[in-house]
């Protein structure tokens, strides 16, 4: 069982939600990333979502690509995002991470150096913004072969087809985008979200992250009451953006707030 | 010229696959909330491609709004100047908005029409699509928005006050290298939060499957028309067609109904900028490599991590980092070969139209009009070419004083 799975099956049998932070690598620089992600476990957090720059972030938010940007600026690249995981892991060997970004990074190294690249770094899923199942197939094949879980992403408009789809491609959990648009954007209606859950469900048995829109303790509780898991992203950056100047400000910025959103959760 | 289906023009050469596969490259690489509105489009195209209504109804506005068929003309005086091939040039310059452009947009737009949508986006890098965009939205009375490069509003003020005067809003892109890839990022990123009510024009042949083989089929009238009219004038088939790459929809236009024609050389002409050597330019398929952007595999500039690198050229219109899909296949296929132009030497092809013939050429068919006067001297006077004149220079007299110095 990968170790996606054996904490969504820890979680669930403890009646609690995942909390699941996303930062970019490398933001505000390289040295910030590493104690920033075992901070985050400290507060809390049951899975990191670790983004790995690129120049072109077309499905993020303003946020979140000049996050990209801040990195690129400290020539963060896909292989020194693998490079901060493993250092990541010689300190904590249970935390499931999940990288996350575009494709282009990972077709200039080649799928299966990626795929090699990853298990060695002791990646638990990747998430491929803009790799949908239909020419996925040889990507997410190496990678399952390595134990690596493809997180595919559901949206709004997806229909039970597609849901489908990706219960059948996808593993670890799935990534449930709760608002047509970019990261960081507008507000949450959770009786959308909560319809939308019955329809997913319904099609799915793969444990269902919610992420897009999450700002606080109180909408991490609301969206926990709904999916598996909970994802939090642009809030967290716009903490880092915020204190660019004093970096250890925003980590305990981002310390505070997860830990208020697990406490909410838990309660 | 009535066609009953909008891409009915070649037999052997059968390219998208269905899933808009040009052999390793194009595709469908977006993110999920793209996909149903995508699936959505390429519905609603397959089944007008081959609706009589849709096709009279287009072929109607390209030639009572458009003013189709452009003409194609002899350069006999540039032609004796250069002492080789006979210079036809395929006048799209002479549209209704001053550039192949609005081929595409019409199209769009009278699907946008059919499928309900009240809204249009568009990106553009020269202005020439955001112009041609705002025009048709403004005839069909749709919403518009314009996303562009904040460096491109600043070298292309008259086509941005164009597009504004048209009733567009114009949003200026600050993100990444501020030119054309970014407005492109920033209009997929308006299209994935307003997908139930809006269109996304995308102006050149790349993008997410079905866009490049769409605006191939929009932009296919120039190859068509020119196929035609070059056998009327002469008889006969050209031996080469000429046309500027940059997403590459004037060329693709150009060059798809000559597919077939084993005889026709066809060359895609890139922008070089400072030269190859400088890495200060925009020519993927010459010197870039394989990759994913904006929806399709197909060349990049991209350093060795996958980063897009930022381009040069002269011209707003050919500065991008990628071009499209179906390109990237007829170079590896060898149907086409694929050159590169400087930006010195695109502004001798401008004046060397320009005073020879009393056509002023915009920047980005500058490169087709310089690459030409390198290629006809080698070709017998008996040869044809066939320059896609794709657009006019009018936009360009700022950056064109500027660069000479003079304050207009």
């Amino acid at each position: 069982m990968s170790r996606l799975a054996a904490k969504f099956e820890e979680l669930s049998k403890a009646g609690r939600k995942a909390l699941i932070p996303f930062i970019t690598a490398g933001d505000p620089h390289p040295d910030f990333t590493v104690p920033m992600m075992h901070a985050m476990v400290k507060a809390g957090a049951d899975v990191i979502e670790l983004g790995v720059p690129f120049s072109d972030p077309m499905a993020d938010g303003p946020v979140i690509q000049r996050a990209s940007e801040r990195a690129l600026e400290h020539k963060m690249s896909l292989r020194k995002t693998l490079a901060l995981a493993k250092e990541f892991r010689k300190t904590d060997t249970t935390t499931p991470l999940v990288l996350m970004g575009y494709l282009n990074p990972i077709e200039a190294m080649g799928y299966e150096n990626f795929a090699n690249a990853a298990q060695e770094a002791q990646i638990d899923g990747v998430l491929t913004v803009d790799l949908p199942p239909e020419e996925g197939e040889e990507c997410t094949g190496l990678l399952k072969t390595r134990s690596i879980d493809p997180i595919f992403l559901l949206a709004p408009n997806s229909n039970e087809e597609r849901i489908r789809k990706m219960d059948k491609l996808g593993s670890g959990y799935l990534y449930y985008v709760s608002l047509k648009g970019v990261t960081g954007a507008g507000h949450l209606n959770t009786a959308d979200v909560e319809n939308k859950l019955k329809q997913i469900r319904a099609n799915t048995r793969l444990p269902v992250g919610i992420g897009f829109g999450v700002k606080d303790a109180e909408t991490a509780k609301t969206i926990a009451g709904i999916g598996d898991g909970v994802v939090i992203g642009s809030t967290l950056i716009s903490k880092i953006e915020a204190n660019l100047q004093d970096p250890e400000r925003a980590k305990q910025e981002i310390v505070e707030l997860l830990s208020a959103m697990r406490q909410a959760m838990d309660s | 010229m009535r066609v009953t289906k909008v891409n009915n023009m070649t037999k052997k050469y059968n390219m998208p696959d269905e899933r808009g596969h040009f052999g390793p490259y194009g595709g469908m690489f977006v993110a999920e909330t793209l996909i149903p509105p995508i699936q959505e489009l390429n519905e609603a195209y397959q089944r007008y491609l081959t609706d009589p209504d849709f096709i009279a109804e287009l072929d109607a506005d390209l030639k009572y709004y458009v003013g189709r068929p452009s003409p194609l003309y002899h350069a006999e005086r540039w032609s004796r100047e250069l002492g080789g091939a006979q210079i036809y040039l395929k006048r799209e310059d002479l549209n209704h908005t001053g550039a192949h452009k609005v081929n595409n947009t019409i199209g769009q737009a009278l699907l946008a029409k059919r499928m309900g949508k009240t809204r249009i986006i568009a990106e553009t890098g020269a202005g020439q699509h955001g112009v041609a965009t705002a025009t048709v939205a403004a005839r069909l009375g749709l919403e518009c928005v314009v996303y562009m490069g904040a460096v491109d509003v600043a070298r292309q003020a008259l086509n941005v006050y164009r597009m504004k005067l048209l009733g567009a809003k114009v949003v200026a892109v600050e993100s990444g290298s501020k030119t054309l890839k970014d407005a492109l990022n920033e209009a997929l990123r308006d299209w994935v939060t307003n997908v139930d009510n809006t269109f996304y024009i995308i102006g050149t042949a790349a993008g997410p499957h079905p866009y490049p083989a769409m605006v191939r089929d929009f932009q296919a009238i120039i190859g068509r028309e020119a196929k035609q009219q070059c056998q009327e004038m002469t008889g006969r088939l050209p031996d080469a067609l000429v046309a500027c790459v940059g997403g590459g929809s004037n060329a693709i236009g150009l060059f798809y109904p000559f597919i077939d024609d084993a005889s026709v050389k066809m060359y895609g002409v890139e922008a070089a900028g400072d030269g190859i050597e400088t890495g200060r330019h925009s020519a993927p398929l010459c010197a870039g490599r394989p990759g994913v952007l904006h929806g399709n595999r197909t060349y990049l500039m991209e350093d060795d991590d996958g980063e897009i690198i930022e381009t040069h050229s002269i011209s707003a219109g050919l500065d991008y980092p990628g071009v499209g899909p179906e390109h990237a296949w007829l170079k590896d296929t060898g149907r086409a070969q694929y050159v590169n132009i400087t930006d010195n030497e695109a502004l001798e092809g401008f004046h060397a139209l320009t005073r020879m013939e009393g056509i002023i050429p915009a920047l980005e068919s500058s490169h087709a009009m310089a690459y030409t006067m390198k290629l006809a001297p080698i070709m017998k006077k008996d040869e044809i070419i066939i320059v896609s004149l794709s657009g006019r220079g009018d936009k360009d007299m700022h950056t064109m004083a500027q660069r000479e110095g003079i304050v207009l």
